[in-house]
């Protein structure tokens, strides 16, 4: 893992739309007077009579881009994770997945890892809230460049999708040629002695502590698992029939996201045992992300405790 | 289809009145008082102003509509058949099982619900999203949107309002339907609710009031509203919940509650009369 080159989820959102706005004159932009932090300002910037800052007014904001929706726009719509999916869920159930409607949420700053703002700020239950809404899919990006191609993806995909950003820069994991599929996990490695699942911002703490297991002679598995919705049922399924141990992490409560989703899977599939590595039923606070993430015990090391 | 003669227009909104009861009572269930308050509003938009073809629902220039007050789908159904969207045989499945005319309107089920309604509040946004839609297409198209008067006591009414007003949506008209009574008793008690025009005025909307049963001035407001430049019009549209059933008007109480077999019958039978 090449950890010189760091980037947010953020950042590369915002310059895909960019280069989406380019091939695609149907997408509007949609944002909460946050266009600077959730990097929507790049479009704004190019294409400025398809750019709508809506003020702080998330409500009206989701609702908007539903009536741009039914016109036949694709209205990409983005504020902080806990305000787009929060404040305006309502909105999104009844005005957007309910008629099903194609728009896409591009929450940014989700997770602990937002840092100093603290809680409030701190989006961990949007997974659950997204997940559970029928229409909706649920993208959960690790890298740059998994980003750049999901911005791209859910273009093409007619229906709600709820894409989960992250404000906290991390390595860049995949090469520029990397192929993904919405729905189908990547696997990462060949070990049996656990298979650590991972979605978000922590693909790369699990990829981390898969790196010094082998340095011990553990052989562990990961599985970047970055469509929540719908799950690769196949992937969790084959990885608990081949693995010793079932991990499952996530920078989002461990009620209802990730390690809930793993485990309806394999309660009715494949009984097992599951460890859930998230944010256990709190909520955040401030510090540095780093800080964070080492306080509520979802880094690297945190994952190799779990194989002692 | 456009329909001038006043008598005429007054036909079809007793026609829908008639729909809306009967479709209430079959049910047993669902909204009157407020159906009945905005159907002249709904004839008008209907029969003499909307640019829209039954054949073609969903032509992308039509003029759009939005039923923010979702509550009062009988009023939209019985509109509906009446202009020949849907068959008025269907009307009788209203709020039954597996029938397309769910309880608050349903865009993917009803030929000519142009936004799924039902969660209040919502609708005006909606609006804005197809006014500004029509604005960067060119497309040319009016954007309708009815509210209760109730409605807007959610807070995202007001923050609609901004974006209307700021991105001068002249092709948007928002109707309110103004019959001063919500579940729990009158606007005025239940949330303090007043200075409707003030408000709508400072919030940079071209106001008018009418008298939300008045076929020449509702025809008269909304001409009015498609020479306003540079700015949304809400017309503050004073209206009677129950309207045309004397034992239902003016009574919050008939906000959610169907007639009975004696009530209908007397309900229908005055609408005969007039």
């Amino acid at each position: 893992m090449n950890e010189q080159i760091k980037i947010a989820t953020r950042q590369s959102y915002g310059e895909a739309l960019v280069e989406l706005g380019k091939e695609n004159k149907d997408i509007v932009v949609l944002d909460a007077d946050l266009s600077s932090a959730t990097k929507t300002e790049l479009f704004a910037k190019q294409f400025p009579e398809r750019f709508f800052d809506m003020g702080i007014a998330e409500q009206d904001m989701l609702s908007t881009a539903a009536g741009f929706a039914t016109c036949g726009k694709i209205p990409y719509v983005s504020s902080f994770a806990v305000f787009a999916a929060g404040r305006a869920y309502d909105q999104i159930r009844n005005s957007i997945c309910y008629p099903n409607l194609n728009v896409k949420i591009c929450a940014t700053h989700s997770g602990i890892t937002v840092g100093e703002d603290g809680a409030t700020h701190q989006m961990l239950e949007d997974i659950a809230m997204m997940r559970t809404l029928p229409n909706m899919t649920v993208i959960s990006t690790c890298d740059a460049t998994q980003t750049k191609w999901a911005v791209k993806e859910i273009a093409k995909r007619k229906g709600p999708v709820y894409l989960r950003l992250s404000r906290y820069a991390t390595p860049v994991l995949y090469e520029e040629n990397q192929t993904f599929e919405i729905g189908k996990a990547l696997q990462i490695g060949e070990g049996t002695k656990a298979s650590i699942i991972a979605t978000g911002d922590v693909v790369c703490e699990a990829i981390k502590a898969k790196e010094k297991l082998e340095e011990q002679g553990i052989l562990v598995r990961v599985i970047d698992m970055h469509t929540i919705k719908p799950i690769d049922q196949e992937m969790i399924i084959k990885c608990a029939k081949e693995t010793e141990k079932i991990i499952t992490i996530e920078d989002h409560n461990i009620m209802g996201g990730l390690g809930s989703s793993v485990c309806e899977v394999l309660a009715e599939n494949y009984p097992c045992k599951v460890v859930r590595m998230g944010i256990k039923d709190t909520f955040g606070k401030s510090g540095k992300a780093e800080e964070l993430m080492k306080y509520f015990n979802i880094t690297a090391e945190d994952i190799i405790k779990q194989m002692a | 289809m456009k329909i001038t003669e006043q008598k005429e227009l007054e036909k079809i909104a007793r026609k829908i009145r008639k729909h809306i009861i009967e479709q209430v009572y079959e049910a047993q269930s669902g909204h009157p008082g407020g159906s009945l308050s905005c159907a002249d509003i709904l004839t008008v938009l209907y029969f003499n102003q909307m640019n829209i073809h039954e054949k073609e629902p969903k032509d992308p220039t039509r003029d759009r509509f939005v039923l923010s007050k979702g509550h009062c789908s009988p009023a939209l159904y019985a509109t509906l058949a009446e202009r020949g969207f849907i068959s008025k045989e269907e009307l009788k499945t209203f709020r039954k099982i597996n029938s397309n005319l769910q309880g608050h309107p349903d865009m993917n089920k009803v030929a000519g619900v142009d936004m799924t309604t039902g969660s209040l509040g919502q609708g005006l946004s909606v609006a804005n999203g197809m006014a500004l839609s029509s604005k960067l297409n060119h497309d040319g198209y009016r954007v309708y949107c009815l509210l209760g008067d109730g409605e807007i006591e959610e807070g995202q009414i007001w923050e609609a309002a901004m974006t209307a007003n700021k991105y001068h949506l002249d092709n948007l008209c928002v109707i309110l339907d103004y019959n001063g009574l919500q579940i729990d008793g009158k606007i005025e008690e239940v949330k303090g609710l007043n200075h409707l025009e003030e408000k709508w005025k400072s919030f940079g909307f071209h106001t008018m009031i009418v008298d939300g049963h008045n076929i020449e001035q509702l025809i008269n407001a909304f001409e009015t509203a498609k020479i306003t430049k540079g700015k949304p019009t809400i017309i503050l549209a004073k209206t009677i919940k129950g309207k045309g059933i004397s034992f239902m008007e003016n009574k919050a109480e008939w906000h959610g509650k169907a007639p009975k077999e004696e009530e209908y019958q007397f309900a229908i039978k005055e609408l005969k009369e007039k």
